[in-house]
């Protein structure tokens, strides 16, 4: 399975490609699909060390006031998009200092509880945020070009796909890797970690830094697609969405999360068209039925339909 | 310092009034869910839910009753009597057909699937009740209000708020407290949090204890609701609110302790209506940050216990 991922990858952007194509309004949504995606990498990150983050809005939601606030400044998405990604990194080393020390329910919990102080800042301190009504983001140029709507929905679209791509192979190699596979480690038993001489706190808060900064670009993106930014990205609902979608998708490999992403939006998109009220149950009920039923999600789906091993 | 009493020390002691009845109502939501985390280790996000059905539940039960002409007296045991059937009929079921099938997964999964009773319950709420505010005050009406000494000055405060609302509290916590540790089923329970394993091989039914605990901690949750709905109006979205507030609690207090969870609930409702009189900004942070310095210090919670790390 994992030696056919690749292709199954190139599969997978070749079908979004395809749809993005052939139903305008399905652009949209799988950027943002992509967009989420990129960010629950960062989550299935912590997972792999056994933490729930369940305020990594808190990430997306930097990312996309970055955007939103130096867009007018430094208005080309090539500048905003590096400076949400370091910006949400340094937050996430400030952060990641203290919630390292954590684990289990407290690390969750402490997560959870930054992203609501920043949401809260968000929502009240409306002079320089406009509270709930939020920021809109006029459309940019990218990279020193100036475009029109329509192609600019295709740049921003073009450069989710490409970031996931690469981001997605960074992370297979990552977790390949040493310093990933001590992830694993923190998981099973932390202290036997310590007694091989591995700095356990060490390799979890670099695995936080990154979460953050994967959370930052898929919140630079999101501003960019939906051109409008508000507290709501912040709220601990939506910190749940991303953990939702990590295990929507299944923890084994990188495109979890992308097929996860991508089955919620399109889940979330027909819900709300079809059930205008009730589309948040439909989303947990399928939730519950991946969860009961299909334990490895739809990346454990995929491997059993396949054939191969799901991991 | 005078200066500064003289101008808003009545500002000041309203604020400690309000704290006061907001305390109690977190001690009650908060108390059931440190109870159920205790037992069965599970963080129960649902228990927001629980509580906003309560509340609605009372309020829409109060109005009915009302219609069939009850007297105003009986308002305050029908509050409490539909917490009880809420807890009595939604917690079984949610125990017997949800939790117990989930019970040997992995922690991020438990959690997420009370996530998704969450967001289904969320929908039905306003499928039930739909999304105009809902309000039913007689319990606070009919017991009037008490001018309350205050230095040279008077402040009018409701009598529901400060006797019923941290009288219930109070009575909630002696009363746990003698349950726990007078009583055989009480001493099962606290068996249960202490080792699971250990209570299971004296020949404990774990599978008692868990409904039991879950279905206890459910009316616990719909009282704090039911006894909230009196004063103010109920609208979609209180429970999610609830439900941080809460985690924010159990996390301070240390994973079940009861007496954490009451002074824990006691600073953050202080806390957070002080801010509400001098700085609203500040109102919804005041309990993360409280949390925040609470864990530097003691990163096991207030009342928390050190676990033995194992190799």
């Amino acid at each position: 399975m994992r030696k056919i991922e690749p292709l199954l990858a190139i599969l997978l952007a070749g079908a979004m490609i395809a749809a993005a194509i052939a139903a305008p309004w399905l652009r949209f949504v799988l950027t943002i699909a992509l967009a989420k995606g990129i960010a629950v990498m960062g989550i299935l990150l912590l997972l792999r060390a056994g933490q729930v983050s369940f305020g990594h809005a808190l990430y997306i939601a930097f990312g996309a006031y970055t955007v939103a606030f130096l867009a007018p400044r430094f208005g080309d998405a090539m500048i905003l998009l590096p400076l949400a990604a370091v910006g949400a990194g340094a937050l996430g080393l400030v952060i990641g200092l203290f919630v390292t020390r954590y684990r289990q329910i407290f690390f969750g919990m402490l997560n959870l509880a930054m992203s609501m102080v920043f949401y809260s800042l968000l929502e009240k301190l409306y002079a320089i945020t406009k509270g709930s009504d939020g920021i809109r983001v006029e459309i940019m140029p990218v990279a020193g070009q100036a475009l029109d709507r329509i192609t600019y929905e295709w740049t921003i679209f073009g450069i989710a796909l490409g970031l996931a791509f690469v981001l997605g192979l960074l992370l297979r190699l990552y977790l390949a890797s040493p310093m990933g596979e001590a992830l694993a480690g923190i998981k099973t038993r932390e202290t036997r970690l310590e007694f091989m001489g591995v700095p356990a706190r060490g390799v979890l808060l670099s695995a936080y830094v990154m979460s953050a900064v994967l959370g930052g670009i898929g919140g630079a993106l999101i501003a960019m697609t939906s051109r409008h930014v508000t507290p709501l990205l912040a709220y601990w609902t939506s910190s749940g969405e991303l953990v939702f979608i990590a295990i929507l998708g299944g923890a084994g490999g990188v495109l979890g999360p992308f097929l996860g992403a991508a089955g919620y939006e399109l889940v979330r998109v027909y819900a709300a068209a079809s059930f205008a009220d009730a589309w948040q149950m439909i989303l947990g009920a399928v939730l519950l039925l991946v969860i009961l039923f299909a334990p490895g999600g739809l990346w454990g789906m995929a491997a059993r339909a396949i054939g191969g091993r799901g991991r | 310092m005078a200066e500064w009493f003289q101008d808003n020390g009545l500002l000041l002691g309203l604020a400690l009034l309000d704290g006061l009845s907001s305390a109690g109502l977190i001690f009650l939501v908060a108390v059931g869910l440190n109870l159920v985390f205790g037992v069965l280790r599970i963080v129960n996000v649902a228990h927001g839910s629980l509580y906003a059905i309560g509340a609605y539940a009372a309020a829409s039960i109060g109005i009915f009753l009302a219609g069939l002409g009850l007297p105003d007296w009986a308002s305050i045991p029908t509050l409490i009597l539909s917490a009880a059937l809420v807890g009595a009929i939604l917690g079984p079921l949610i125990e017997r057909f949800l939790l117990r099938r989930i019970y040997a997964q992995e922690e991020v999964v438990q959690l997420l699937v009370t996530f998704a009773l969450f967001m289904i319950l969320e929908d039905v709420q306003k499928l039930v009740w739909g999304v105009q505010p809902i309000h039913h005050e007689t319990a606070m009406k009919w017991l009037g209000t008490i001018d309350v000494p205050f230095g040279a000055d008077f402040i009018p405060f409701t009598n529901y708020q400060l006797f019923v609302l941290p009288g219930f509290a109070i009575i909630t916590l002696v009363g746990l407290a003698w349950f726990l540790r007078r009583t055989l089923t009480g001493r099962v329970i606290v068996a249960v949090t202490t080792d699971r394993e250990a209570a299971t091989a004296m020949g404990i039914d774990a599978a008692k204890i868990f409904l039991l605990t879950f279905t206890f901690g459910a009316m616990l949750a719909a009282l704090g609701g039911a006894l909230s709905s009196p004063t103010a109006a109920l609208v979609p979205g209180i429970g999610a609110q609830t439900i941080v507030l809460s985690f924010a609690v159990v996390a301070t207090a240390g994973l079940g302790q009861i007496e954490g969870a009451a002074l824990t609930s006691l600073m953050m409702g202080l806390g957070r209506s002080v801010a509400v009189y001098f700085e609203p900004e500040l109102e919804v942070v005041v309990p993360y940050i409280i949390m925040v310095l609470v864990l530097l210090v003691r990163p096991q919670g207030l009342f928390g216990v050190t676990e033995t790390r194992r190799v």
